[in-house]
């Protein structure tokens, strides 16, 4: 049948064993240490199967499937590996659905497993009955039901290398029960290619040398980088591409951490709370190359005027990407680990002084009229920026920062520093809150040897609260900081700039979050003044095991710059 | 300027394909105007063709998303002029009505139909031809009481030589 396609040789002689622990064998023929789930019926001959497998698969249960699903993408984009998660049928399977959702549109790669009434059953309407093929489908990269025990190693193998291959995304199983209890001959052979998909487009070399007289030819060339150079272990590439041609880059809220923030040629982030060189100068450039990224319209603002001046470059691997907002150029497909490589092989060495000054013309106009005082207000209540800060200063850069979703999320992308690729975890594309609490904890058990901070919003940490669970039953040493400003920030400066200040919905009384972390035993601590900031964000990252700052900021702050949606990026507003 | 375009899909014979592909047309809030699948001349190989009215823009953007799924080989699109393209329509008519006269008869001829089926009671016509085509002879018959009418979804092939060399 069609799923056998190309896979390589056996590596093992075949087994007579069942449909369940066919899939445990799977994962770990994939090399599969670490998943997240929660059981339910459908899905339990798996989670026995499960319990012979301690030894060589960690299981960890989540207080909600969309805490596992996120604390899965955590995992994967600490890691560069895929995240798997186990669900039941019915409301198990649709819990996941703003998690693969996520993943889909923000490019990470993960094996959702979702167990599903027996096949006979399809159709009927039976107990925890969905289709969560139909409902999954335009959010995965690839799903497929299994419903019979013989197909899932071949199914398992081609789950993995679409997940992974090519740009990364979810991929879900959905496997009925009589499959699962069946028995089968279990043989795993890796699958390595499909016919009727290509995940790396072949490099034209003769776009590389176009796209190289162009840069060569540049007064004012600006890269403009994303997710696209950490998919692609493209980081050294990217900086040795940088440095010989002397170009300025600016990140995508993707791409922050592939280059170190104190890189002389990292000029910043791009889009609507973006810096504000990034965002005028894109309208000054001559040539623009943007460097695995797709050109959101947080990043574009009004395409209308979005570097109409400039000609465009553009390095990706997706065929679908090019020409899909911004008309390109010169499109140079691929993987950018190998574009890079060429490319920059074919560029003169340059240094750009004049123009890359221009950036910093503009970093001092941002700096006094807003980074200045965000980082070190004298009065009023702390800011969020503040609290960044004071955690750059213990960190110096070497963190994993997991954010959420809001003006919290836009804070800590701008001020932290990075100086290690893969550290940046945060809901871009889809922007889900709720996503920072459960993939902090998949990060810091991915890359344990790592500091994990998770830096939520009071409204967002209480979309998965729950998973303060999680957390103390597995001990991650998540460090927490909540950015309480009482409100639901983001929606609230909003309403304050376009709706004439009419708070519809978005207070909130909050409850004692230093209580609820003590009542789920995870250490805690709560501050409002200025003078205790320093030694409470020592304190929690001295201390051993996961820990819970609240930091009251104030409430009506609002994050500038901004670029008022409909605008041109030039059109950034400071204040 | 909108226009209509015949896609043409090689795909794999998966399960929930049609689907995939169906709603990156519905995400865009883009109406099918007809759809047809068949196996290909290549064993295993299925073949889409779905007529939707658009843009050149968005559709070149849509076969590139069809094409990004994973059981999809090749994805192409084409305005009529590219294609050689044919539909099927049937209509029943009672009997009694066409009994007086061979008018119809006549009109069957002169709109290159013929008759399928003769029973009792009706009696099936046939005709293949563009969509003008079946509709003329549809308003024709229209008098003598068209009992039922069906058309079918285009099925096209492909003008150029070259295009789908990389599926032989
Ligand atoms: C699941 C979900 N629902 C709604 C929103 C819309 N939204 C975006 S930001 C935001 C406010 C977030 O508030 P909070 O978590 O307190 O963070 P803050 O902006 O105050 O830092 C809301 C409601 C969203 N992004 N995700």
């Amino acid at each position: 049948m069609y799923l056998e396609a190309t896979l390589t040789p056996p590596i093992q002689a075949k087994l007579k064993t069942t449909g369940a622990d066919a899939v445990l064998r799977s994962l770990v023929e994939e090399d599969v240490d670490l998943i997240f789930g929660y059981p339910g019926g459908a899905i339990m001959p798996v989670y026995d199967a499960l319990y012979h497998y301690q030894d060589r698969v960690r299981h960890v249960m989540t207080r909600h499937e969309q805490g596992a699903i996120h604390a899965a993408q955590g995992y994967a984009r600490a890691t560069g590996k895929v995240g798997v998660v186990l669900a039941t049928s019915g409301p198990g399977a649709t819990n996941l659905i703003t998690g693969i959702a996520d993943a889909m549109i923000d490019s990470t790669p993960l094996v959702c497993i979702t167990g599903q009434v027996g096949s006979h059953l399809l159709g009927s309407d039976a107990f925890q009955e969905t289709d969560i093929i139909s409902i999954s489908m335009p959010a995965t990269k690839w799903n497929y039901q299994v419903t019979k025990a013989e197909d899932l190693p071949a199914a398992l193998a081609r789950a993995f290398f679409i997940a992974k291959s090519g740009r990364p995304g979810p991929v879900l199983i959905d496997i009925t029960k009589d499959a699962q209890f069946a028995s089968l001959d279990f043989e795993y052979r890796k699958c390595e290619q499909i016919r009727s998909y290509k995940p790396v487009p072949e490099i034209d070399l003769n776009q590389v040398r176009k796209a190289a007289a162009l840069i060569n030819s540049a007064k004012k060339p600006f890269v403009l980088f994303g997710q696209g150079v950490i998919l692609g272990n493209a980081e050294e590439e990217f900086r040795a591409f940088i440095e010989k041609t002397g170009i300025p880059a600016a990140w995508t809220l993707l791409g922050l951490s592939a280059l170190s923030t104190d890189h002389p040629l990292n000029v910043g982030m791009l889009g609507m709370h973006g810096n504000y060189g990034p965002n005028v100068l894109t309208n000054e450039c001559d040539v623009l190359i943007a460097i695995g990224m797709r050109f959101d319209d947080r990043v574009t603002g009004n395409l209308a005027t979005y570097a109409k001046q400039a000609k465009i470059i553009h390095l990706d691997i997706d065929p679908s990407e090019i020409n899909k907002n911004v008309k390109i150029d010169i499109p140079v497909l691929g993987n950018c680990k190998e574009t890079l490589t060429e490319l920059t092989e074919a560029v003169e060495f340059n240094s750009h002084s004049a123009w890359r000054s221009k950036f910093k013309e503009y970093d001092k106009v941002e700096a006094e009229k807003v980074i200045y005082k965000e980082l070190q207000p004298t009065t009023g209540p702390i800011s969020m920026a503040e609290v960044i800060n004071q955690i750059n200063q213990t960190t110096q850069g070497d963190a994993i920062l997991v954010t959420d979703v809001g003006q919290h999320q836009m804070i800590a992308c701008r001020y932290t520093k990075f100086i290690k690729s893969k550290s940046n975890i945060t809901s871009g594309g889809l922007g889900t809150m709720g996503f920072c609490l459960p993939a902090a904890l998949g990060a810091k058990l991915g890359a344990p040897e790592r500091e994990v901070i998770a830096v939520i919003g009071d409204g967002g940490f209480q979309m998965t609260i729950q998973e303060l669970g999680t957390i103390f039953q597995t001990q991650a040493a998540v460090k927490i900081v909540i950015l309480n400003n009482s409100f639901l920030g983001m929606v609230r400066q909003w309403q304050q700039l376009f709706f004439d200040k009419r708070y519809s919905s978005t207070e909130m009384v909050n409850p004692d979050f230093v209580a609820i972390a003590k009542g789920y035993r995870i250490e805690a601590k709560s501050v409002t003044e200025r003078e205790e900031l320093e030694s409470a964000v020592k304190e929690m990252l001295r201390h051993d095991g996961s820990y819970l700052l609240e930091v009251h900021v104030g409430k009506e702050d609002n994050v500038f710059p901004m670029i008022p949606t409909g605008a041109s990026v030039s059109d950034i507003r400071l204040d | 300027m909108e226009r209509a375009y015949t896609i043409s899909i090689f795909s794999e014979n998966s399960v929930g394909l049609l689907n995939r592909i169906t709603s990156i047309f519905t995400r865009r809030h883009v109406n099918i105007d007809s759809i047809n699948s068949s196996e290909s001349e290549n064993p295993g190989i299925y073949r889409f063709t779905i007529v939707v009215h658009t843009t050149e823009e968005q559709i070149k953007k849509m076969v590139l998303q069809i094409e990004k799924q994973v059981e999809v080989l090749k994805a192409v699109y084409h305005i009529d002029e590219e294609t050689v393209f044919q539909e099927i329509a049937l209509y029943k008519i009672s009997t009694q009505s066409v009994a007086e006269g061979n008018l119809v008869e006549t009109l069957i001829r002169d709109n290159n139909a013929r008759i399928l089926s003769m029973e009792q009671d009706f009696m099936i016509i046939e005709k293949t031809g563009h969509k003008e085509e079946t509709q003329d002879l549809l308003e024709f018959l229209r008098p003598y009481g068209v009992l039922e009418f069906v058309r079918s979804g285009r099925v096209s092939v492909i003008k150029p030589m070259d295009e789908l060399e990389e599926l032989k």
